[in-house]
């Protein structure tokens, strides 16, 4: 990549194997773990042209996780990634929404009955 | 006698607990997997059968129910909840004079793991490689007391509540001191310990205690004590059925197999006869399973989208908070690779 200093740490890499089309694709994501990685994979599986969806953890002393997806069809691999990501946080604001009206829905019935 | 599901919504929505196993135990409704359902990810569907119930709720406790979601994303929000919410803590302790009878290590520590009443909202994270710390990232905790005999005492006594004072150091005797514009910025915000009673060292005449303490904000995932949980956990709410009527002595012996007021028994033309009441209460300990007589007469399930939340917070930030917070924190680390997409696509 132009333009990228040496101290820059990666956030994301891609790992594609020669020859392999753009269906294939293991993204390294760092200082990550479980917390986003069961729930991403949990979202791009539920993606009609994805094949196959995994994560590991490289080594538990590293912080980053192997996350690999395999499309159906010509899709590139780039795109239930993001689609993924978009979708999980679609699902994060309604659920901050619901809760934060709940919660204050629940306030006002408190004070009704004092 | 309750109707039973067919067997396919059984394995889709149900965790069996059996007598050696638990069964049906991951997610399996991804698309492709079942003939004739169509389980591909629909925000519509999501919303329409995702709710939320606050059970209860204080300044420091809440309960509350999540029905709807996958336990992958509940479990996200459990362990952001632990280990990756942001609050203050004390980081630098600057020890001038300890005379006290704890090292000076022991003590650091402790003062480590008081919680600190910081709305961490407020502040920065600490720049790496910064000593001095700003006002913006820095709260600055002072703790200066002596222990002196006390000459109004009776002569014999000999309880040292009397004898000496300021012979208990507590949190509550750290003060705060404001830096640089602290002052008129977090001026109604009292900033110290959320508790004024844990007990940090106990001293006799002529030991002191002269320290300055730096607070930085931090996570859980680097110290324990910048957790703002006491705990969050969370539990599958429990479902109980009743294969068969079981009356008589056997339903008193199922009554008492269950937490108190999972099963209830009704009057029946003279015959006493078991219940469910409420299942929610039960903490599915299988005792029922023991009994050879009793085993057959009742499944023991799981619902597995519906997960009953229980939030302590340690008293930083109010529970609600610190699950909106939470929440914010999956969207940021979802931001995080988008926007990470976004520049490596534009290069």
């Amino acid at each position: 990549m132009a333009g990228v200093d040496g101290e820059k740490k990666p956030v994301l890499e891609m790992v594609q194997a020669d020859g392999a089309d753009e269906g294939c694709v293991t993204f390294v994501l760092h200082e990550e773990d479980h917390t986003l990685g069961n729930s991403l994979r949990y979202m791009v599986m539920k993606n009609l042209d994805v094949d196959f969806c995994g994560y590991s953890i490289t080594h538990p002393s590293e912080s980053k996780i192997n996350f690999r997806i395999q499309t159906r069809g010509a899709v590139p691999a780039v795109e239930p990634l993001r689609r993924g990501l978009t979708e999980l946080t679609d699902l994060c604001q309604h659920v901050l929404n619901t809760f934060e009206k709940r919660v204050s829905e629940f306030r006002s019935q408190c004070e009704e009955a004092e | 006698m309750a109707a039973t599901m067919s067997n396919v919504d059984e394995i889709r929505n149900r965790v069996i607990l059996g007598e050696f196993n638990v069964k049906n135990v991951h997610t399996t409704d991804y698309p492709g997997n079942y003939p004739g359902y169509d389980d591909t990810w629909s925000l519509q569907k999501f919303q329409k059968n995702f709710r939320i119930d606050v059970v209860q709720m204080d300044e420091t406790c809440m309960e509350f129910d999540m029905v709807g979601i996958d336990a992958s994303i509940a479990n996200a929000f459990r362990r952001i909840l632990l280990a990756e919410v942001p609050t203050m803590a004390v980081e630098k302790v600057f020890i001038y004079n300890n005379t006290s009878i704890i090292q000076d290590e022991v003590l650091a520590q402790r003062l480590g793991l008081i919680p600190i009443k910081a709305d961490p909202r407020l502040f920065e994270y600490r720049n790496a490689g910064d000593e001095e710390g700003t006002e913006i990232d820095t709260i600055q905790l002072q703790l200066k007391i002596k222990c002196t005999r006390n000459h109004q005492a009776t002569k014999d006594s000999a309880d040292p509540q009397e004898l000496y004072l300021n012979h208990m150091v507590y949190s509550k005797d750290m003060t705060w001191v404001p830096i640089g514009n602290q002052a008129d910025v977090l001026a109604d915000a009292n900033i110290g310990p959320v508790h004024g009673d844990i007990l940090l060292a106990k001293l006799r005449p002529g030991q002191e205690l002269d320290i300055v303490m730096h607070c930085v904000k931090g996570i859980g995932q680097d110290h324990a004590k910048f957790s703002p949980v006491a705990t969050a956990s969370y539990r599958l709410l429990p479902e109980i059925t009743l294969m068969k009527t079981v009356e008589g002595e056997k339903a008193e012996r199922l009554k008492r197999c269950f937490s108190p007021g999972v099963i209830e028994l009704e009057n029946h033309g003279g015959k006493v006869v078991a219940k469910v009441m409420n299942s929610r209460l039960d903490t599915c300990s299988r005792e029922v399973l023991r009994h050879d007589d009793l085993k057959n007469a009742v499944k023991l399930a799981r619902v597995r989208d519906h997960f009953i939340f229980s939030v302590e917070s340690t008293g930083i930030l109010p529970p609600d908070v610190l699950v909106s917070e939470a929440i914010k924190v999956l969207m940021a680390k979802c931001q995080r690779f988008l926007s990470e997409l976004d520049s490596s696509e534009m290069e």
